[in-house]
């Protein structure tokens, strides 16, 4: 039956005694008592809930981010007269907007023409930064090496981007992103208009290569690992040197088919760059938009990349004297 | 055992369909979808139409039968009816057809004499004692402009009082400044209205009022930067863009059609790559402030208050106000060649110097 290895869910969940994990370094903080086993979460991970490593840094960053989370919600409910039909009515439209533009970069405004969002934005980063110690520190604790870390610092590379260092480059709070489900929707539409198109700039191109080049590696690598399920391929280091394993087939599967493979190494270091440089890159566009370049179109027509059409020609009012 | 797991399955892909079926029902139209190609072929500069939503509005946008022309030779209406001010060089058979017209364009559910009483005393023709009087003979002086000095973007369609009233004494589709929905004291966020469902702008989280800054005021419309790298003296920022795109969106909505009707959305502000209705668009911006500036915000003292906004301003045009979800008002048909008298006086039509370039408004108080 060909459905059998096409798991959507983990089919055999083993379930030994609970487990606490390794012991903690001297120094270290105690984990949660809890932990439970979860049938249903053991479907699609691992049963085991708990215990967590909550710790100083985990207990700021949440407390922090939770401040956050408040401003932007009372904000969204007080838009909407504290209507609670109408928040949720209207959730997907509501936004903490960044400061007005006459405001420019300074750190005092009246709350609601901006201070509001200005101190959302200086809790979440809060946040985020403790939350980045957090990976750090837990995976130094368990002795690993510290890529989750750095993965992250690149998404947040990009958030300090759009709310923090490109503002003040342009010398103004409101060039920043709303916090809003559809605001920061149509923020990008008006972004990427007011700047020319940004299909023309290449570090937003290079970041969809690299974002479509991840979720082409990840669909590839994650139905080779599915497909050799049936020999016990998940488990891939025990399999790594011998002949005829699950791995190997794997390996053999893509040098047959495209002539050269990953290894059960390199796989991850390709996922980990595509997935580490779209952020990089997106970050990098952002940042020379509007400091740099201020017209993607232009600036793309005059290196000569951009596809020409036969001109319609429609002349322009204000160049034929009909406007002012 | 080996049934269980494909029932399993089988129900987990039903769940994934359910789910897909649920978002297609609140985010795609019925096919067909009919496309109709507009610019050079690769460009993608296609109208999208749903045969389904032409029909219902070809249905509510017909042009009613036109009468009999009427003899413009004989007696003037000036010299036979008192206090004609605006149509006394017409004949006074044209004089009554038109009169008889606006009954029906604007007053249709009264019977013919009632019909009159919308903007006459009855028995006293002449009177000037009802507002709406003075507010027609200023709209009859707002057509004939529209149809001389306005042709540049109204063209062969032309205006008539049918192409807004549609029957109706107070046009379906007009606008005016609205309260601020939020008494949120300090809590409250962001400038104006936003980030609330609007339909007038595609119920997009944009500025909810577009049309004070851009079809009232003459505020600039233009953010793109004109040069590749950045100039300190054409800032414009990020929301000044969103108010921007919240206009377009009303035009969008209003003639039912997308961005690539009047632009090469690849280089929204490149004229050379435009179609030609950016240029008539471009002029019935300038029309539209015209008519709210020249023509309907100073009749404001004549309104009685039932007839203002709820912020005391008139009730003003945008797009929608003619166009009505189409790309020209009734399809384009022309219907100005019907009712000559609703063109300007030969002597006038040389007299009103064509000011194309109108940009300038008064200033807001």
């Amino acid at each position: 039956m060909a459905l059998e290895y096409q798991y959507l869910f983990t089919r055999v969940q083993v379930r030994g005694p609970h487990y606490k994990g390794l012991p903690l370094p001297p120094g270290h903080d105690v984990r949660s008592k809890g932990g439970r086993f979860s049938h249903l979460l053991g479907k699609l991970g691992d049963a085991q809930i708990g215990p967590i490593y909550l710790g100083h840094l985990g207990v700021l960053s949440l407390f922090f981010g939770f401040i956050a989370f408040e401003i932007i919600g009372l904000n969204m409910l007080a838009s909407v007269n504290w209507n609670p039909l109408l928040f949720v009515r209207d959730l997907f439209w509501l936004s903490l907007d960044p400061p007005l533009p006459q405001h420019g970069l300074k750190v005092f405004m009246p709350l609601h023409e901006g201070g509001w969002w200005l101190l959302a934005g200086f809790f979440l980063t809060l946040s985020l930064f403790l939350w980045w110690g957090r990976t750090y520190r837990r995976a130094r604790a368990l002795g690993l090496g510290t890529h989750t870390s750095w993965a992250f610092l690149a998404a947040i590379w990009l958030y300090l981007v759009l709310g923090f260092i490109r503002p003040i480059l342009m010398g103004s709070w409101s060039e920043a992103v709303p916090f809003g489900i559809f605001s920061h929707l149509d923020w990008t539409a008006a972004f990427s208009i007011r700047y020319g198109n940004l299909f023309y700039n290449p570090f937003h191109a290079l970041s969809i290569v690299f974002l479509y080049g991840s979720v082409l590696l990840f669909a590839m690598h994650g139905a080779t690992i599915l497909a050799v399920g049936r020999f016990g391929g998940e488990r891939e280091v025990e399999q790594a040197y011998d002949r005829g394993t699950a791995m190997e087939r794997a390996g053999l599967f893509w040098r047959w088919t495209m002539g050269f493979n990953a290894t059960s190494e390199s796989i991850h270091r390709w996922a980990w760059w595509f997935a580490v440089l779209t952020p990089v890159t997106g970050g990098i566009g952002i940042l020379v938009t509007g400091t740099l370049v201020d017209n993607w179109y232009l600036w793309a027509m005059e290196r000569g990349f951009v596809a020409a059409y036969p001109p319609i020609a429609t002349p322009d009012p204000y160049l034929t004297g009909a406007g002012r | 055992m080996r049934d269980n797991t494909t029932n399993n399955t089988l129900l987990a892909l039903g769940g994934v369909g359910a789910l897909i079926g649920i978002g297609l029902l609140f985010t795609f139209e019925r096919p067909p979808i009919e496309t109709v190609q507009g610019g050079f072929r690769g460009t993608s500069m296609g109208q999208v139409y749903n045969p389904r939503t032409v029909n219902r509005l070809a249905a509510v946008n017909q042009v009613p039968p036109a009468p009999e022309p009427a003899d413009p030779g004989g007696e003037r209406a000036r010299d036979v009816f008192q206090n004609v001010q605006v149509l006394g060089h017409l004949s006074v058979e044209q004089f009554n057809r038109i009169m008889q017209v606006m009954t029906e364009w604007i007053y249709p559910r009264e019977n013919i004499a009632d019909g009159c009483n919308g903007c006459h005393v009855p028995g006293n023709f002449a009177a000037e004692d009802i507002y709406t009087k003075h507010v027609a003979r200023r709209m009859l002086q707002m057509t004939m402009a529209l149809n001389s000095t306005w042709q540049v973007h109204t063209q062969e369609v032309g205006v008539t009082c049918w192409t807004c009233h549609r029957g109706q004494a107070v046009p379906a589709y007009v606008w005016s400044q609205q309260p601020v929905s939020s008494n949120g004291g300090g809590f409250a966020t962001g400038p104006g209205e936003q980030n609330r469902p609007g339909r007038q702008v595609g119920l997009a989280s944009l500025p909810n009022d577009p049309f004070t800054p851009y079809l009232w005021r003459a505020e600039e419309i233009r953010m793109q930067g004109r040069d590749q790298h950045p100039r300190p003296n054409s800032r414009q920022s990020i929301q000044q863009t969103e108010w921007n795109y919240a206009l377009m969106m009303h035009m969008s909505t209003a003639l039912g059609v997308n961005c690539t009707f009047c632009h090469n959305s690849r280089a929204f502000s490149s004229w050379e790559e435009s179609p030609p209705q950016r240029l008539t668009a471009w002029h019935g911006i300038r029309m539209v402030r015209d008519i709210n500036n020249t023509y309907i915000e100073p009749l404001r003292e004549r309104f009685p208050p039932h007839r203002l906004g709820p912020l005391g301003d008139t009730l003003k045009v945008n797009c929608a106000t003619c166009h009505q979800g189409v790309y020209q008002p009734m399809f384009g048909a022309p219907m100005i060649r019907d009712y000559p008298e609703l063109l300007p006086p030969p002597e006038q039509r040389r007299a009103e110097a064509p000011a194309p370039g109108w940009v300038a408004g008064p200033r807001l108080p």
